[in-house]
């Protein structure tokens, strides 16, 4: 991969990283660079150690890796955090002035770039200013034309008055400009600009992004990392096309909320993450019992209980499947990237509508916090369409009545998909409940409407693997006999681990499973394979044993839970090491 | 069917009550319906929502659009249907332990966030459709199956938590003064916000305390001259009381606007096109 370039600034909470690194990123990708970053943050305001990474190539990155070039350091802890990540021609921009600095010595052949970041930013107009200093700097070391970080600053500080841009853009001048003349610097970074045109996102964004577009109108939530921004970001949107957000009290409130503005005729969803998804399981069989369409959104993170709420983990997947008392048809999708989050979620508003049930999108705290470039094109609104299912009107509402010219909302069809009266339709009004009922909506507690009920319920997933196409993404060489299988944000890594083992002659073919119930079969391509390994971040291996239950077949099996998603390069040693296949290096070691 | 010529009746479904003979629910509903009607309603543009316990069946004897939903969260759905479309004429019904117990907390949070909705409380302080343990609103020395030397608990003064979390519309009720309290809910319904009405509804079965008898003799009403519901003090006054329990509009404040339409959901939010509009991609242009 040319020009690889992994950068990061780190330090303590409340030390202004994430924004730092969001300019960073923004002026990458205005300079037509692609753009991957990730975040190390605690679960705390202020305090503790905190860094926003960037990884930029001109070609597509897809994937963290383990290397670090350009360091920007606030803290001493941001290096010793990172020392796995660094090597000897990594560069380490610090401030020697800084009294917690004041000792730093870069470790073994390593660079240590002290440019004294406070006090260039005093000159510039303030010491607040001092990321921007080295933002310059690191400009500087990896040649990159500093012209570009304008329009991010710009766009970063744009509504705090021309003088706080222009302070900003004199600051990065100021630690480009030490730079050069306080040392002679040759260093092995270049980063080109291109002609490209690439918009920067993140899954969490991708998501609310996706929801508008479907036309949900109405949203509710409560705040929980990592699902949070697909809040904030639809909040001050979703209103410019005719909806609304309410930040509810609780989950319990959130899905409740969803639920009624569902029932009411418009396209609803609430996000959340695990724990919030427990507080929400009464409801959820509601919806499915009531036949409500609703999009849920879980950000997984680290769990059980609270868990590591600022890491990732794919650990949800049980609860998605089978989460809620009693049986609940349902369909489960799981986005692979930050584009697939918004496609994902515009598939699931339709999928909710066509079939009348509860929708879960298992996005997870990798994708909601990773930023990433994509020709605008990956977002075209005119791909996306809007399927409402079966909506009955005035004129069609007859159709579905009963001999006394009442609504069936719950008719027994063939494929299992009742018909939907919006509130307001006239002769339409029915009620709808969580207990058992007939065709009216009416409880019910005879054996045979019971069973009729559940089967149509049922027929609705039967239904979709018939319509539906629900095959896997399938990529790598087509004719291995190395089988990978994965589901969610593993998939970049995945993507890059094969060009990194074709390096050393092993092939794999690899299937990203998206749709995880529905689920294709896969029995047939397990059987294909002389070896077939599970990909997950889970520490049990939840979809590993699932398609063992499917295929009746055993899988090997690679799963990662200490928090962090895969990265490239660690995932191919895994699965070199899943399939058997010694590293001649390690055997000479 | 025009609003012109919607009667009580037409809100009622076929389906016979199944609440004990004699509940006071049966009164509490004959109200809700005439309240609807009256308002000029109709079963079509109407929502009613309830949760779980007696009350929660109300869903199942009237005739609109309706969610019978889980234990407590009735108020929620109800503020997701009013913000999804403000055309629909929205009542939420609930039980003192659906309502006060384990919806404690969205009550509080109904009442601050002030949705254009009516919230009926069907109230007869004890849980019957369990049979017979103490509520919310039970007596401190109320024996019950699971009170034996009673409750030992005060009882919720809902009209209070209503005051506290900033109503704009707080009522009182008695299921069997069916002319005053059907006039009671039909204010609560034309009040522009969220109009919350207690109402006694005694519970034949399992309240041997708070009858019919009890509340006919002691029930103190504020009458339409008497109490100047727009007085926040004397209003503050009559709910403390901790000596009378008083029916009718205790609080009303007219001047309040709506959450729904502070926060601009004044459209039906079904109505959506079949493709997203041409603004639609200066969300993607955000991310330059």
């Amino acid at each position: 991969m040319t020009e690889d370039l992994n950068w990061a600034v780190g330090g303590e909470a409340g030390d202004g990283i994430d924004s730092t690194g969001k300019i960073f990123a923004q002026a990458l990708s205005r300079a037509g660079r692609h753009v991957f970053t990730s975040k190390d943050f605690a679960s705390r305001i202020r305090g503790g150690y905190t860094a926003y990474k960037v990884r930029t190539s001109v070609d597509r990155v897809e994937s963290v890796v383990d290397r670090l070039d350009i360091l920007i350091a606030l803290t001493e802890r941001t290096v010793e955090e990172n020392m796995d990540e660094l090597h000897d021609d990594s560069i380490i921009i610090f401030d020697g002035e800084r009294s917690m600095m004041s000792d730093f010595e870069a470790p073994g052949e390593m660079f240590g770039l002290d440019v004294p970041l406070k006090r260039l930013a005093e000159d510039a107009g303030g010491a607040i200013m001092r990321n921007i200093v080295a933002l310059g700097a690191a400009c500087e070391v990896s040649e990159f034309p500093i012209e570009n970080l304008d329009e991010s600053l710009e766009k970063r500080f744009g509504n705090k008055g021309e003088s706080i841009v222009a302070n900003n853009k004199e600051a990065a001048r100021l630690g480009q400009e030490y730079v050069q003349e306080e040392y002679d610097l040759s260093t092995p970074y270049e980063l080109e600009t291109t002609d490209n045109d690439y918009v920067l996102l993140n899954g969490d964004e991708a998501i609310g992004m996706g929801a508008i577009a479907a036309g949900c109108r109405f949203y509710a939530g409560y705040p929980i990392t990592p699902a949070t921004d697909v809040m904030t970001y639809l909040k001050g949107r979703i209103e410019r096309f005719g909806g609304n957000v309410v930040q509810a009290e609780d989950e319990l409130s959130a899905i409740n909320m969803a639920l009624g503005a569902a029932r009411a005729g418009a396209r609803s969803m609430t996000a959340t993450s695990g724990p919030g998804i427990d507080l929400m399981a009464e409801t959820f069989g509601l919806i499915a019992t009531s036949e409500t369409p609703l999009v849920i959104a879980d950000v997984m993170r680290s769990g059980p209980s609270t868990g590591m709420p600022t890491k990732q983990e794919q650990g949800d997947l049980n609860m998605a499947l089978y989460g809620g008392h009693g049986e609940i048809p349902r369909f489960v999708l799981a986005p692979s990237s930050v584009s697939e989050c918004f496609w994902k979620t515009v598939e699931a508003f339709n999928l909710a509508e066509q079939y009348q049930t509860p929708v879960y999108v298992l996005s997870d705290l990798a994708m909601a916090v990773t930023e990433q470039t994509f020709p605008p094109e990956v977002f075209d609104m005119d791909d996306v369409e809007i399927d409402r299912g079966k909506v009955v009107d005035e004129d069609s509402i007859e159709e579905w009545q009963d001999e006394s010219g009442h609504f069936k909302p719950h008719a027994i069809t063939d494929d299992g998909v009742s018909p939907r009266a919006f509130p307001g339709t006239e002769e339409g009004a029915h009620m709808s409940t969580g207990l058992e009922h007939d065709e009216l909506g009416r409880r019910t507690e005879s054996t045979d409407m019971r069973i009729e009920q559940v089967d149509k319920r049922n027929r609705k997933v039967e239904t979709a693997r018939e319509q539906e196409d629900l095959s896997p993404r399938e990529f790598g060489n087509e004719d291995s006999d190395n089988l990978v299988v994965s589901w969610g944000s593993n998939e970049g890594a995945l993507r890059e681990a094969i060009d990194l083992l074709e390096e050393d002659d092993v092939d794999i073919r690899v299937l990203s499973v998206p749709y995880l119930f529905p689920r294709p079969d896969l029995t047939e391509e397990f059987e294909r394979a002389e070896d077939v390994v599970v990909v997950e971040c889970n520490a049990t291996g939840q979809f590993a044993d699932v398609l063992e239950h499917d295929t009746l077949q055993r899988v090997q099996r690679v799963n990662k839970y200490n928090g962090v998603r895969f990265k490239a390069d660690e995932l191919a040693g895994e699965l070199k090491e899943a399939l058997g296949i010694v590293d001649e290096a390690e055997v000479q070691a | 069917m025009s609003s012109d010529n919607v009667r009580f009746v037409d809100f009622k479904s076929d389906k016979q009550p199944t609440w004990c003979p004699g509940c006071g629910d049966f009164g509490t509903m004959n109200g809700m319906m005439k309240a609807l009607a009256q308002t000029g309603n109709t079963p079509d543009d109407t929502f009613v929502v309830a949760g779980i316990g007696c009350s929660g069946k109300i869903g199942t004897y009237m005739h609109s659009y309706a969610l019978h939903g889980v234990h407590g969260r009735a108020l929620p759905v109800g503020t997701g249907v009013k913000m999804a479309n403000p055309d629909l004429e929205v009542m939420v019904a609930g039980g003192d332990g659906d309502g006060y117990s384990i919806g404690a907390g969205h009550f509080v949070h109904a009442v601050r966030r002030n949705v254009d909705m009516t919230y009926v409380v069907m109230d007869n302080r004890i849980y019957g459709l369990t049979k017979g343990q103490f509520s919310p609103t039970s007596r401190e020395d109320f024996e019950t199956s699971t009170s034996p030397d009673g409750t030992h608990q005060q009882p919720i003064n809902p009209l209070a938590l209503a005051m506290a979390a900033g109503g704009s519309f707080i009522a009182q009720s008695f299921s069997s003064d069916a002319q005053r309290h059907a006039e009671i809910v039909q204010k609560a319904v034309e009040h522009d916000g969220f109009g919350f009405v207690n109402v006694f509804s005694p519970c034949v079965t399992f309240n041997d305390v708070d009858t019919y008898d009890y509340f006919r003799d002691s029930l103190v009403d504020v009458g339409d001259s008497d109490h100047d519901p727009t007085d926040y003090d004397a209003a503050k006054e009559k709910i403390l009381d901790r000596e009378t329990e008083y029916q009718g509009v205790l609080y009303q404040d007219e001047s309040s606007t709506p959450y729904n339409e502070l926060e601009g959901a004044t459209e039906n939010m079904a109505d959506i096109e079949e493709s997203p509009p041409e603004e639609a991609m200066d969300l993607v242009r955000e991310f330059y």
